[in-house]
């Protein structure tokens, strides 16, 4: 016998690991057959997170999580290739993590999983999106730029809405009155130690529960889950044709994982880290805080929502989800489990995902309220260099219209499109809308002199679509038909 | 005996091993509960900052009718705190002697608003808060006034007094 596998034979005698080991590897799964690839999920998930926690180890020894220094430590990491790339992986890997874990849920979801005897499964997994969505949030924080600080400062608002104990919960999340030096602390103990501890707990009991229950056969129209019957003859579809997990199936989830993993790593050899901002420093108050994309949704969302609904949405908005999650379980554990048969699932599964890419888009294209960067307007946009329409112009940028309003491409978009505006309302109309604000418009009763109202009218009533540019004409032809020379009162030829 | 009556005992092992298991589950909670309170004591535990008077620059640095913004650092800041011990706010000398200082802070989620000198505005680059120069809501989301920090004059100098970052 080879030396190594003596040395095998002497371990597993006095350890006895090939004893759960074998029938863990060898134990039988129903074939998946045209549904096989939907099951690689989970474990790609599960390799995500492992690159996570090695890659996490990694920056965590050069990473000195202190309000002063961080920053710095975020240069020095980011100074050779090795650390831009493992930064890299990280960053990737934290969206790889949400867009698995999402789809894995739809696909548990949608197949009907949750049911009978894997409720506790769906319920260790709702715990473990919750827990997700907070590394990754607490993570973007750690890169503790302008975004990330003032990422805490929102966190803490969000916190704060709730009743009674808010003013507490914010200033606790802060770690004290202002953001300061125990507040980096504060997020990064939770990153690396607190819900990666939650995470270990909960994610070993739901693979504990994968290999008690058996994961899930693919869902047939016709074939309710009973719970009196179900375990049994799960048992006996296996004695029948269960294939033994490796490698006939675990094949896949190493050939999918590859892939996820080939990708993170492509992605961050190619395209880099994110970029980091500027430092924390609160006073600098040109920050234009952004949440990484998969909070983009919610981001869009909090600015469209009317402002009475604000509490409700930020506070009742993830408890109604949580509840949603926890109770789905609990009150459909049984019955059909194909989609087929379940088309309300189909329909909110949809309904989610539109309002996600929906308003994820639209958070997307911020800054879009109010558009800061937005320049002064162009002599040929405005049509004049000097004038009441160019003195119009300048007031219009000056008293921050263009912020919020676009003219010829240029501008915020918050406020209607202004470039025509002479077309729809006429001067009594706009200086009525100028005068009262809107919901989301200031008023500037206060803000303006007679003088700066009518340069303002001026400008914005030569808004109109211009009459269509005469043909041009041979340069003698007035000699002999002065009439045929065509008016250029408008200054079009400008 | 036999294995099977071994471990079912007579009546007074019985109530033996009921009381030794009373015991392992006190000692065990009594072991987590020492180990537990005063780590979650030490993290729940808030430090409350006094509040003090910081100089922010002298009467004359400020001209009547301006907005600017001033830095000043917070209340006993902690020697690590680098960078982020300051915080900033806007000041605007409203008259001779008195004076009116605002939080950055937007009371919709706390990102730090801009004032536009020329369009006598507060705007966030967040969700779309605007302010108007005395700090009332013009539109957009926020649901208060800017919060105001209490500010003075002393010996020329003009104070602000640090205050708790204001949560909704």
């Amino acid at each position: 016998m080879s030396i190594l596998k003596r040395l095998w034979k002497w371990f597993d005698d006095i350890t006895g690991v090939s004893d759960w080991l074998v029938p863990i590897l060898r134990h039988p799964v129903p074939p998946a057959r045209k549904s096989a690839w939907f099951y690689v999920l989970g474990s790609a998930t599960l390799f995500v997170f492992i690159s996570q926690v090695v890659t996490g180890i990694a920056l965590s020894s050069a990473y000195v999580a202190s309000s002063a220094r961080a920053y710095e430590t975020l240069l020095f990491i980011n100074g050779t290739t090795l650390g831009r790339i493992v930064r890299g992986i990280h960053y990737y890997g934290a969206s790889a993590m949400v867009i698995l874990i999402g789809v894995h849920a739809i696909r548990v979801y949608l197949m009907g999983a949750y049911k009978y005897p894997r409720q506790i499964n769906w319920l260790t997994g709702a715990g473990l999106l919750l827990f997700t969505l907070l590394m990754v949030f607490t993570g973007q924080l750690l890169r503790w730029d302008q975004t990330g600080f003032w990422s805490s400062v929102i966190a803490a608002e969000q916190a704060g809405r709730t009743p009674l104990i808010g003013n507490w919960l914010g200033h606790f999340i802060l770690a004290g009155d202002t953001v300061g030096g125990a507040t980096l602390s504060r997020f990064f103990a939770a990153h690396v130690f607190f819900v990666p501890a939650l995470i270990f707990l909960f994610l070993g009991f739901h693979l504990y529960l994968v290999l008690h229950n058996g994961i899930s056969e693919p869902p047939k129209t016709g074939r309710p889950v009973d719970p009196r019957t179900y375990r049994r003859w799960y048992h006996d579809m296996l004695n029948h044709e269960g294939v033994p997990f490796w490698p006939d199936a675990a094949w896949r989830d190493a050939v999918f994982g590859l892939l996820v993993l080939a990708t993170i790593v492509s992605l961050a050899v190619f395209l880099g880290p994110p970029a980091l901002g500027k430092p924390p420093d609160p006073t600098i108050i040109s920050a234009s805080p952004r949440p990484d994309w998969y909070f983009l949704w919610y981001y869009a969302l909090l600015s469209v929502i009317p402002k009475w609904s604000e509490d409700l949405v930020i506070l009742l908005g993830p408890l109604a989800f949580g509840l949603a999650l926890i109770l789905l379980p609990l009150i459909a554990g049984r019955g059909e489990r194909s989609p087929l048969r379940r088309p309300w699932s189909v329909v909110i599964v949809i309904v989610i995902v539109i309002i996600i890419a929906y308003y994820g888009n639209i958070g997307h294209i911020a800054p879009w309220s109010p558009r800061l960067a937005a320049q002064p307007l162009p002599v040929e946009v405005v049509g004049e260099a000097s004038g009441p329409v160019a003195e119009g112009a300048k007031v219009f940028y000056e008293k921050g219209c263009e912020y919020c309003h676009m003219v010829a491409g240029e501008g915020g978009v918050r406020g209607p499109d202004l470039t025509y505006v002479a077309d729809r309302l006429t001067p009594a109309q706009i200086t009525t809308r100028i005068y009262s604000g809107a919901p989301n418009m200031p008023s500037y009763t206060n803000n303006l002199t007679h003088e700066q109202l009518t340069s303002l009218l001026a400008f914005l009533d030569s808004r109109h679509r211009r009459p269509p540019k005469p043909v041009a004409l041979p340069a003698n032809i007035g000699e002999n038909n002065p009439q045929l020379i065509p008016d250029g009162s408008h200054g079009e030829n400008k | 005996m036999t294995g099977q009556t071994a471990l079912q005992g007579t009546p007074k092992e019985t109530s033996r091993r009921r009381f030794l298991t009373r015991l392992s589950v006190a000692a065990g909670s009594l072991a987590a509960a020492i180990v537990a309170l005063p780590s979650i004591g030490f993290l729940l535990g808030l430090r409350k900052a006094p509040m003090v008077w910081r100089n922010v620059g002298k009467i004359d640095d400020f001209r009547i009718g301006a907005t600017v913004e001033v830095k000043f650092l917070d209340s006993s800041p902690m020697p690590w705190a680098g960078v982020t011990a300051e915080t900033a706010a806007w000041l605007r000398r409203v008259d001779e002697q008195q004076f009116k200082a605002f939080s950055v802070d937007c009371t919709h989620l706390g990102c730090p608003v801009r004032w536009l000198p020329t369009a006598d505005l507060f705007m966030c680059p967040c969700h779309g808060g605007v302010f108007y120069a005395d700090g009332r809501v013009a539109s957009g989301p926020p649901p208060k006034p800017l919060t105001t920090y209490p500010v003075r004059v002393e010996n020329g100098q003009v104070q602000i007094l640090t205050s708790p970052l204001p949560i909704t």
